[in-house]
């Protein structure tokens, strides 16, 4: 320490260092205890290496004494949530679903879990909050096309409707005006006279040509009255609610083309009790028969 | 490496070993003040705090049984709130995520009244430090009255400071290491039964006492007397005012918190300079009342010397007002020469001059102000705090519900938190459309019988439905609603406000 630099007002020694030509800065030291805490973790540095996976190596890297990894602690959480949601399950499995809807301690369970189930495999087409958009139904209202009980919600998931699956509601409306069946004129009377059935007809005249047409062509799946037919898949005709719209264009485009809407089937894909879940869920957001 | 300018003494040499006749003049350096350089770390001058004799010292004994009292009996207060629920009058019930203060319950989403209190007690410490300067490090902070306790453990073992630094500088005899560990051993203790004192406070006292003492106690219980304990024992007998020092946040905010008019423990430099050793018959006459006699360097626990001035390290604990009072006394020259005193006195002062104490300023109306709006909101949230808790969320996709028969339906969320407890039964009913009809999922429609058990939420998933024939009642999309949530016991109604939402034309 040949240069050593000594402030003159502290008598302290500087570090040598100087900036701005003149600022000079004390060689204060640590406290000793402070030093020796640095030094302890170092120590516990190497106490980590040794316990917890730290080095890469070439092939791999250091496991660690403990035999510690962050993918095998998410395995035992899940593992874990899976022992914990088995109580419930089991008993979903066990309780009918009119049951489950009655059972307060199980309700819970089952719209969590069924809202989660919803959110990844149906909300894609029937919307976040199961309200549907054109083509898609509306799983709140109190429409159903295939019925709304509690175990035709299940059937409907379980095998789709035209799915392909050979237990799937596979009837389908005949494509009136692509196949030739109708012409466009009668195609535009029988919607008029679809029209009607909610008293919204605007060509009273053409209504009326259509009375026939309906009772010809429509009225063995979707009944005299337009009342439908759930066992068939045949929408009421006489409501406010329309799955491709209720406007005489949006009619005769369905009355053209028969629409024939697909909903996959789900067994094979979610196991019995996320279905039984799904469909209690489902039934649960109001609509319900 | 060379160790140079080991700082000493601040005053003088006078070559004497008397400051007055019958005064020795304690030979100290002031220990947090010595400075090395040149070295990686600097090593802590140890320090040997005298004990002092006088009112101060008298305040802080009896502050110190007073804190560690409260501290020490406090979860051992019962407080009867029925059954299921603890007897304990202090109890921070973490498990149950409850916290109990006599009468008062707070649960985990009014951990609020917490925030504020602490906002409160922030707020008082400030107005204190405005007034009288650093009282709670003085006098309250557990660290302050902990390290005292453990000097006093100290001094009952190995002397007052003259025979402990005999003893430290002495050989390793049977003696030394029978004092140090006798030392060391009832320092762990106390520790023990600080850690043991605060793990009370989370759980049943006596109940964890039994445990503690058969052994079967959670193993959590142990982990924390065990923390607590190693704390206690390393932060009041080893560490000290190193915790101070270099430790605590506070020290540093200090010099926000007082101005000219606060109450500081101060050296009277005018009165006492020039300082120097009083001969015998010696008159007072152009010299200072300070005979550097050191007694005020001797008993300090922070290991400064107060005539600096105020200083960072100075906890102003007032030690050295009772060490310099008694030498005043001694001397026959009036008391006083260290007391607590503003720096606008003290300018004044130099001048020979008075300033009046104003304890009404600024700074403390605003602080006061500040402690009265805060806990005045806190009051008032704590009187106006409902036993019931209702929440209404509307649904937000679908927002409303067309059905077949041309009627709209809206779903809710209809949260119910009975803070009681008993099992309470509710009610829901409608308010604001005459025609509604009401329905709860899992309960039916109508007005069913909602029970919502001791201490519980309950969501319910409410519809509401209005009728195709009644859609005239709506007022365009947005008809205002509420909800009535009555007690079927006691016939109490609360109202929730939430609306109905339709589409936007017909």
């Amino acid at each position: 320490m040949t240069n050593k630099d000594i402030d003159s007002v502290t008598g302290v020694e500087t570090t040598g260092h100087v900036w701005d030509g003149n600022l000079r800065e004390l060689n204060k030291p640590l406290p000793r205890w402070w030093l020796y805490v640095f030094y302890a973790t170092i120590v516990w540095a190497i106490g980590y290496w040794i316990v917890y996976p730290a080095w890469p190596t070439l092939n791999g890297y250091t496991q660690g004494y403990l035999g510690y990894s962050q993918r095998g602690s998410v395995d035992k959480q899940v593992a874990d949530a899976k022992a914990a949601q088995a109580k419930y399950l089991q008993q979903i499995a066990a309780t009918s679903l009119e049951e489950i809807e009655k059972n307060q301690e199980l309700m819970p369970f089952v719209i969590a879990g069924g809202a989660a189930v919803f959110g990844d495999n149906c909300s894609p087409c029937h919307g976040r909050g199961a309200q549907g958009g054109v083509g898609f139904p509306n799983l709140n209202d109190d429409d159903w096309l295939w019925g709304g009980t509690p175990a035709q919600i299940e059937r409907t998931i379980t095998y789709g409707i035209r799915s392909g699956h050979k237990e799937a509601h596979d009837t389908a409306m005949p494509r009136f005006g692509l196949d030739g069946i109708l012409k466009p004129n009668e195609i535009e009377d029988a919607a008029q006279h679809v029209l009607s059935f909610s008293g919204k007809s605007t060509d009273p005249a053409a209504a009326e040509r259509g009375t026939k047409i309906f009772a010809d062509n429509c009225a063995v799946c979707h009944g005299e009255n337009g009342k439908g037919n759930q066992e068939l898949g045949a929408p009421n005709l006489t409501d406010g609610i329309w799955l491709y719209g209720g406007k005489l264009a949006d009619i005769e485009k369905t009355i053209e083309t028969g629409r024939g809407g697909v909903m996959p089937f789900w067994t094979g894909r979610l196991d019995p009790v996320t279905i039984k879940m799904l469909a209690a869920y489902v039934h649960s957001l109001g609509g319900g028969k | 490496m060379t160790m140079i300018n080991r700082a000493v003494d601040i005053a003088p040499d006078t070559g004497t070993a008397e400051a007055a006749p019958g005064i020795t003049r304690v030979e100290v350096t002031v220990p947090t003040r010595a400075e090395r350089a040149g070295r990686s770390y600097t090593s802590r001058d140890k320090i040997y705090p005298k004990l002092a004799h006088g009112t101060f010292r008298k305040v802080k004994w009896a502050v110190m049984v007073a804190t560690l009292g409260i501290y020490y009996l406090l979860p051992w207060i019962r407080w009867d709130r029925g059954p299921n629920l603890p007897d304990q009058a202090f109890l921070l019930d973490f498990a149950n995520q409850r916290l109990f203060f006599g009468p008062i319950e707070i649960w985990a989403q009014e951990l609020y009244y917490i925030t504020g209190l602490l906002i409160v007690s922030a707020l008082c410490l400030f107005l204190v430090t405005a007034v009288a300067g650093r009282m709670w490090c003085g006098y309250t902070c557990p660290q302050t009255v902990w390290t005292d306790l453990m000097i006093l453990v100290e001094r009952f073992w190995q002397g007052d400071r003259n025979a402990r630094i005999r003893l430290d500088n002495s050989p390793w005899t049977i003696e030394k290491i029978w004092r140090k560990t006798a030392t060391h051993l009832s320092w762990l203790l106390v520790a023990v039964a600080t850690g043991g004192a605060l793990v009370f406070y989370f759980r049943d006292a006596p109940t964890l006492a039994a445990e503690l003492i058969r052994g079967d106690a959670p193993t959590l219980a142990y982990v924390f007397l065990g923390i607590f304990t190693a704390t206690t024992y390393l932060l009041g007998g080893i560490a000290r005012e190193q915790v101070c020092i270099y430790m605590c946040p506070w020290p540093r905010i200090q010099g926000a918190m007082f101005d000219r008019d606060s109450l500081l423990i101060s050296y009277r430099g005018y009165r006492g300079e020039p300082r120097g050793p009083h001969r015998k018959g010696q008159s007072w006459e152009g010299r200072g009342d300070c005979i550097d006699c050191k007694a005020c360097v001797a008993v300090c626990p922070m290991g400064i010397d107060i005539r600096d001035g105020v200083q960072l390290e100075c906890i102003q604990c007032a030690l050295c007002i009772d060490a310099c009072n008694d030498i005043m006394q001694r001397i026959d020259r009036p008391q006083g020469l260290i007391a607590y005193d503003t720096f606008r006195n003290l300018d004044a002062a130099s001048h020979h001059e008075r300033a009046p104490l104003r304890l009404v300023r600024a700074r403390t109306v605003l602080y006061a102000a500040l402690i009265a709006l805060v806990g005045g909101v806190m009051l008032a949230a704590w009187l106006s705090r409902s036993v019931l808790e209702v929440d209404v969320l509307h649904d937000r996709n679908p927002i409303y519900v067309q059905l077949s028969d041309g009627g709209l339906r809206n779903g809710y969320t209809v949260k119910i938190l009975n803070k009681t407890h008993a099992t309470r039964t509710f009610r829901l009913a409608v308010d604001g459309l005459e025609h509604a009809e009401l329905s709860i999922v899992g309960l039916g429609a109508g007005s069913p019988a909602i029970d919502v058990v001791p201490d519980n939420l309950r969501a319910l998933k409410v519809f509401v439905t209005v009728p195709a024939a009644e859609r005239d009642d709506l007022k365009g999309t947005t008809t205002p609603l509420r909800f009535a949530i009555t007690d079927v016991n006691d016939g109490t109604t609360t109202y929730h406000e939430t609306m109905f939402q339709g589409p936007s034309h017909e």
